[in-house]
């Protein structure tokens, strides 16, 4: 071992670095972005939980129990509906995660020491069945509030009964297998067309490319193409072996399965692109594909329940596609919805992937200048 | 398409591309002529490269205008591509793939009609001599076969006009004999060749050549016209010590160049000739040492076109 030799080496790697101005970047940026973001992010005590409220007593103690529901501050109220049945609905298009029904005959089953409400839970997430438990604790009076003094009071637990949908038995495979999808779509797809284009360049492949009539969306739309066949590819086996080995349901169409895999995978196919029109190097694009690829795995709902999260880093997590394919697949997968329930989120991804596809055809220039 | 005017297929006045600082091309004026071979002679960073870019629409220049077969440039770039064919300095093509599939990759992206196709590419592949390596892949290819292979790529459409940067760089000479034959093949098919190199061998088989020097054009002629210009200003010293003739003859005035060639020495020197100054100053080494008149070549006259240019920069 020469130490001269070994200093020659850490001083040309440390100027090298310097002139990488993308990993120089990424040398800070990673740690100190990620580190702020999940820390705040990253909540595995839920609270706020969407949550859709019927109340068909509507008497002075009903609304009291409700008050008390809110009041532990796991669940907020979204939504007002009028019977059990809109509430399930609400509940398969993912509009809420929790529902609390007040039956009409409150005030009787009260006096009678029967179960009093219903919460019902959409158990695709396990993290917001856990939480919902919770809700079972609040007390009851059995009789009239106004009858007796507060101080004397005797709750009774277990007067709220508790409905799990879509998964009972909380089996996380269930809940993963799904996501998981999206993940591995994520992962693979980006990755492929982020280096794309660098590789082309590095290669000096471009340089020819650029000088036949060749145009830029040509280019870039059939760069895409042929990796959304792969991507459908890895979702049918990824599908296959969920169904053989875990027995996850595919409960609504394995045609709108599909049709959310493909519009995943169009998004993070042209995200790659964006990315391969901005590295300047293999490896550069395969940091910023990691960039993307860790908050989408912890943010988007994946792994942490999107409603644990803050508001503010729940917007920003609605600007990654594997957000809006969670709350698709889950929702076709687990709870059977149809994909037109959930319009809103067909249009994020739709939207993303025109906005990315449109900005990398823009950002590419046949021009070496 | 026509080829502008008097049969010109490029022309081009002050172009000038700066990168940043530094002024890559300077105030270059071209009139590159139709069905010929057109050779850009100039060292490593004179703007050959950058000029050639300028000239398929690929950089857009700082200052000055072009026109390439009628067309203005870089506004209608689009229109020129399927026009020309560009070979780049760098192997371009796709190393994964086969000879075969590279071809019909280009036939295809290059609007070769399909119905023609597999016809165009047997025929390239028969006049390249890729018959029994049509499956082999371009990466493994040698250097010369790369070049050639380029070579069929860059005439797929029969453009008009091909851009060849430092064809040959990579190539042995006897490769480089059969890559200049085709160039003239193509020549006398109507196809007009513009082709950079920093060797002097390649440069003086053009019908008409363009020296660059520093980024600015420093003379330009056919190669006899070039040489004609320097008649009587070339010599040779045969001397047992050339390092020390080298030596003497640098110092003297209106020497221009003493460059050595073996045991030889080969001199140029300016127009008013300087024999008597030369006798004197190898008479000093103590050699016998033989002056002789020789004809210029294209280096020499690569060295006074440079040379003039220094002192004019000076």
């Amino acid at each position: 071992m020469n130490g001269r030799r070994l200093w020659a080496i850490v001083v040309k790697e440390l100027r090298q670095l310097r002139r990488d101005r993308i990993t120089l970047a990424m040398v800070v940026g990673i740690p100190v972005i990620q580190l702020v973001l999940f820390g705040y992010a990253i909540n595995t005590n839920l609270r706020g939980l969407d949550a859709g409220i019927v109340d068909q007593a509507n008497t002075a103690g009903s609304r009291a129990l409700v008050m008390d529901m809110l009041a532990t501050g796991v669940v907020a109220p979204v939504a007002q509906a009028d019977t059990p049945q809109e509430l399930m609905a609400m509940i398969r298009r993912g509009q809420v995660g929790i529902g609390i029904v007040v039956p009409p005959d409150f005030e009787r089953r009260r006096i009678d020491g029967r179960a009093v409400a219903q919460i019902l839970v959409d158990g695709s997430d396990t993290a917001v069945q856990a939480a919902a438990a919770q809700l079972m604790q609040v007390p009851i009076d059995s009789a009239a509030p106004d009858m007796r003094a507060p101080a004397t009071s005797t709750p009774v637990g277990g007067r709220i009964s508790m409905v799990a949908f879509y998964n009972p038995q909380r089996r996380s495979a269930v809940n993963i297998v799904p996501g998981l999808i999206g993940v591995i779509l994520t992962m693979t797809m980006v990755l492929f067309t982020a280096i794309a284009i660098v590789r082309e360049r590095e290669r000096g492949n471009m340089e020819l490319l650029i000088a036949t009539p060749l145009t830029s969306s040509e280019l870039m739309i059939g760069k895409v193409l042929p990796y959304v066949a792969i991507g459908l590819v890895q979702t049918s086996v990824i599908l296959a072996l969920g169904t053989w080995l875990f027995a996850v349901p595919i409960l609504g169409s394995v045609l709108d399965v599909y049709l959310a895999s493909g519009l995943l995978i169009l998004a993070n196919l042209a995200l790659g692109l964006l990315i391969s029109t901005r590295a300047q190097s293999q490896f550069q694009a395969m940091q910023m594909t990691f960039f993307v690829f860790l908050p989408s795995i912890l943010l988007s709902g994946f792994m942490f329940p999107f409603a644990g999260m803050p508001k503010l880093v729940q917007w920003l997590a609605e600007v990654l596609p594997l957000t809006h394919f969670l709350r698709l697949i889950r929702g076709v997968m687990l709870r059977g919805a149809g994909l037109w329930e959930m319009w809103l989120d067909v249009l994020a991804l739709a939207v993303f992937t025109l906005a990315m596809m449109a900005l990398a055809i823009l950002r590419f220039r046949k021009r070496l200048d | 398409m026509n080829a502008g005017a008097e049969g010109v297929a490029i022309r081009a006045r002050g172009l000038t591309r700066r990168f940043g600082k530094l002024v890559a091309v300077d105030h270059v004026d071209l009139d590159v002529p139709a069905r010929r071979v057109y050779g850009f002679l100039g060292p490593n960073g004179s703007g050959k490269s950058t000029t050639i870019r300028m000239l398929c629409g690929l950089l857009t220049p700082s200052e000055g205008e072009i026109e390439v077969l009628g067309l203005k440039i870089p506004a209608q770039a689009d229109e020129l591509r399927s026009h020309i064919g560009y070979m780049t300095q760098k192997f371009s093509l796709f190393e994964d793939l086969g000879v075969r599939e590279n071809l019909e990759f280009l036939a295809a992206i290059q609007g070769v009609p399909k119905t023609k196709t597999k016809r165009r590419v047997d025929e390239l592949i028969e006049q390249y001599h890729f018959g029994d390596r049509q499956r082999q892949l371009a990466g493994t290819l040698s250097g010369g076969q790369k070049q050639r292979l380029a070579l069929a790529c860059a005439v797929l459409h029969e453009p008009q006009l091909l851009f060849l940067d430092e064809p040959t760089s990579a190539v042995d000479p006897e490769s480089r004999r059969d890559f200049w034959e085709k160039l003239f093949e193509l020549a006398d098919a109507g196809t007009t060749l513009l082709v950079s190199t920093h060797l002097m061998d390649e440069a003086e088989r053009c019908h008409r050549l363009a020296i660059l020097d520093r980024g600015a054009l420093v003379a330009d002629g056919t190669p006899r016209e070039l040489t004609a210009q320097l008649e009587g200003r070339t010599f040779t010293v045969e001397t047992d010590d050339p390092r020390a003739a080298q030596r003497a003859l640098a110092g003297v005035a209106g020497v221009l160049g003493v460059a050595q060639v073996g045991n030889i020495l080969r001199v140029l020197t300016d127009a008013d000739g300087a024999t008597p100054d030369m006798d004197k100053a190898l008479a000093t080494t103590g050699h016998q040492a033989a002056l002789t008149a020789t004809p210029p070549n294209l280096e020499d006259v690569f060295v006074a076109a440079t040379r003039r240019d220094a002192e004019r920069a000076a």
